[in-house]
């Protein structure tokens, strides 16, 4: 230990405007939370979730590489896709990866006792909220966009010539575009119920499972109750309705409403920042409460 | 400026976690210097510095340091800096990394922020260590890298939860040095320990707290004799507790003996207690009384005082 000569200087003020400290106090933190929870063990059941529907179309192509190739059958594939998109990626993998992640963010510091690193830091609470929700949202929709990706270009690659015609001529490129749009507003909503969550139960598994069945019997409650739900926002967003020809499928399948695609956009991201505020206010309160060992 | 503007005030602060006592009801108000926080376990040293430093909230009162409340984390913590006894890490984090990450975050630049974690692992004794993953390191090297990480961005109020802690005697040496050389620059240090020989040398003042009450503030020869003017209370289990009594009023020192509720014992408050104990030594061999157990009744200064510096009971 050299007694440095340096004597007391007074912190360098941050003259900039605040929003600017702020938006690299978010920059920074996004960075850490990734490069903490991205490739963990942890996360490694993420990336099953997502990558699941790959092998579902995937090896259809590789297997049934005989099977008709015509417009029927991409009908056909095209109203498969949208229901494994409802059904699947959106009500069970993006939930689950999200319940996963974003319940993670707070309570894994806590867990392995350093979250007094960040509440000791000149960041305002709010801010921490911000950064983690935000390095949450980057690693749940990059993975699950890549799946889709992925699912979307095997599927219509076995239509050779008549899937690129449907996807560059067609709807088909537009209906990819609003399904990224959908995985990204589902990750951000029910990202934004996850950490409020987290921050509220110890244990997350009995109110994620609540929010799970609540997103369910939301479609049949009255219109205001319903905008208490992610589902609800999401509905009117999908491109390619899915016919609820079977009840299990119409009870876990939307088929699309009257309201506005941008008023279901602007309607979940209000949904995500009140949920986000919430969360704001509960970790300003939230007190470092685990003991020395 | 008011007179709060350079102080660390607690304004009738108490804590409870649920049920339990934290600390209760108090209040003081520090001026620049080294500040020892002395208590054995339990006694509510790290809930007093978790709540200066708004990782706990108070239950009831009000906490300020500078003027400064930790509710606006954003100002306050670029003022304070706090070096906890929690003796866990960001996974695989190095300790360049664990100093310099918090200067950015404080909106230092790439240079400055380089500048300032190399110069605090400097003066922790860590300069060659800094790139190692602290995961690597020994018990004292932590504890020096959580002390570098609180000093490095300079701040005019210092917060070390029992930051002696695991040190070998040489890196005790240089880091009371470093502390005096800090509290000699202006700053304010609140120095935790359980042993009140450790810290009462460099220390400006004292604060001695016992199951989260401050039992005694001030300049450590004021605690000192006031701590040696209070009586100390022994607690005896013995028969023929009545016939104690009389034989204790009998010593001058005595100030009160009380009997306890089922007679089978005797709580004596003395300010000698070494005649005390003579006399209890001579009340056995005559005859007069059979004793099941002697102690010091915890809850008095006197005896949590001479736990905290030793059998002895000499000061330095
Ligand atoms: N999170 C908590 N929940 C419940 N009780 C707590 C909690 N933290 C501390 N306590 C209690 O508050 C009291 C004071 O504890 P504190 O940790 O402040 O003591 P300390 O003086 O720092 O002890 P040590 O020397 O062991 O570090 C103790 O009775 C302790 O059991
Ligand atoms: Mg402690």
């Amino acid at each position: 230990m050299s007694d440095g000569a340096s004597a007391v200087r007074p912190p360098a003020e941050w003259t900039g405007p605040p929003w600017r400290l702020w938006v690299r106090q978010i920059g920074i933190l996004v960075r850490h939370e990734l490069r903490r929870s991205l490739f963990t063990r942890r996360r490694f059941w993420v990336f099953l979730l997502a990558f699941v529907p790959l092998l579902l179309f995937g090896v259809p192509w590789v297997v049934h590489s005989r099977q008709p190739v015509d417009a029927a059958a991409l009908e056909n594939q095209t109203q498969i896709f949208a229901g494994i998109m409802q059904l699947y990626y959106v009500r069970l993998g993006l939930f689950f990866a999200c319940m996963g992640v974003f319940t993670w963010l707070f309570r894994g510091e806590m867990v392995e006792r350093t979250l007094h690193y960040p509440f000791l830091t000149p960041v305002r609470r709010e801010v921490l909220v911000i950064g983690k929700f935000l390095a949450g949202a980057a690693i749940v929709i990059s993975v699950f966009e890549i799946s889709v990706l992925g699912s979307f270009f095997l599927l219509y690659g076995r239509f050779g010539k008549l899937g690129s015609a449907y996807v560059f001529d067609g709807p088909g490129l537009g209906q990819l575009g609003v399904y990224l749009l959908i995985i990204a507003l589902g990750a951000l909503g029910y990202g934004a119920v996850f950490l409020g969550l987290s921050l509220v139960f110890r244990n997350p598994i009995v109110p994620g499972a609540l929010f799970l069945g609540w997103e369910t019997i939301t479609p049949v409650l009255p219109g205001w109750l319903q905008m208490l739900s992610v589902t609800f926002y999401l509905k009117h967003l999908y491109p390619v309705s899915v016919p609820s020809n079977s009840f299990l499928l119409g009870l876990f399948t939307v088929s699309t409403g009257p309201i506005s695609s941008a008023v279901a956009v602007a309607g979940l991201l209000g949904f995500t920042v009140a949920v986000l505020a919430f969360s704001c206010y509960r970790i300003r309160r939230t007190e470092i409460t685990y003991s020395v060992d | 400026m008011t007179p709060a503007a350079d102080r660390v005030v607690f304004e009738n602060v108490s804590k409870f976690y649920g049920e339990i006592l934290g600390v209760n009801r108090v209040s003081f108000s520090l001026e620049p210097g080294i500040t020892a926080l002395v208590g054995p376990n339990g006694s509510g040293k790290t809930t007093l510095m978790n709540l200066m430093t708004g990782l706990i909230r108070p239950t009831h009162g009000r906490v300020t340091v500078r003027g400064l409340s930790p509710g606006d984390p954003q100002e306050f913590f670029r003022h304070v800096g706090y070096c906890t006894q929690f003796d866990s890490f960001p996974h695989g984090v190095t300790g360049y990394d664990f100093i310099y990450w918090p200067l950015r975050l404080a909106g230092f630049s790439g240079a400055e922020a380089n500048r300032f974690s190399e110069e605090a692992l400097d003066r922790v004794g860590l300069r060659e260590a800094g790139m190692r993953r602290v995961a690597g390191y020994s018990k004292g090297m932590r504890q020096r890298v959580r002390l570098g990480q609180a000093i490095a961005h300079h701040p005019s109020v210092l917060v070390l939860d029992e930051p002696l802690n695991g040190l070998d005697p040489m890196a005790r040496a240089e880091s009371l040095a470093l502390f005096q050389e800090l509290g000699s620059q202006g700053l304010h240090l609140i120095i935790s320990s359980h042993i009140l020989e450790e810290v009462d040398r460099i220390s400006d003042r004292v604060i001695l707290i016992s199951n989260g009450f401050i039992v005694a503030e001030g300049r450590i020869h004021e605690v000192r004799r006031e701590v040696q003017d209070q009586p100390m209370q022994i607690l005896v289990r013995c028969s023929n507790a009545r016939g104690l009594a009389a034989e204790a009023f009998s010593l001058g020192d005595v100030v009160e003996a009380k009997l306890q509720k089922d007679g089978g014992g005797l709580l004596v408050r003395t300010t000698n207690a070494e005649k005390f104990y003579l006399l209890l030594n001579r009340a056995v061999t005559a005859g007069l009384v059979e004793i099941d157990t002697v102690a010091p009744a915890d809850d008095d200064v006197n005896s949590l005082y001479q736990y905290l510096i030793g059998s002895d009971g000499n000061l330095t």
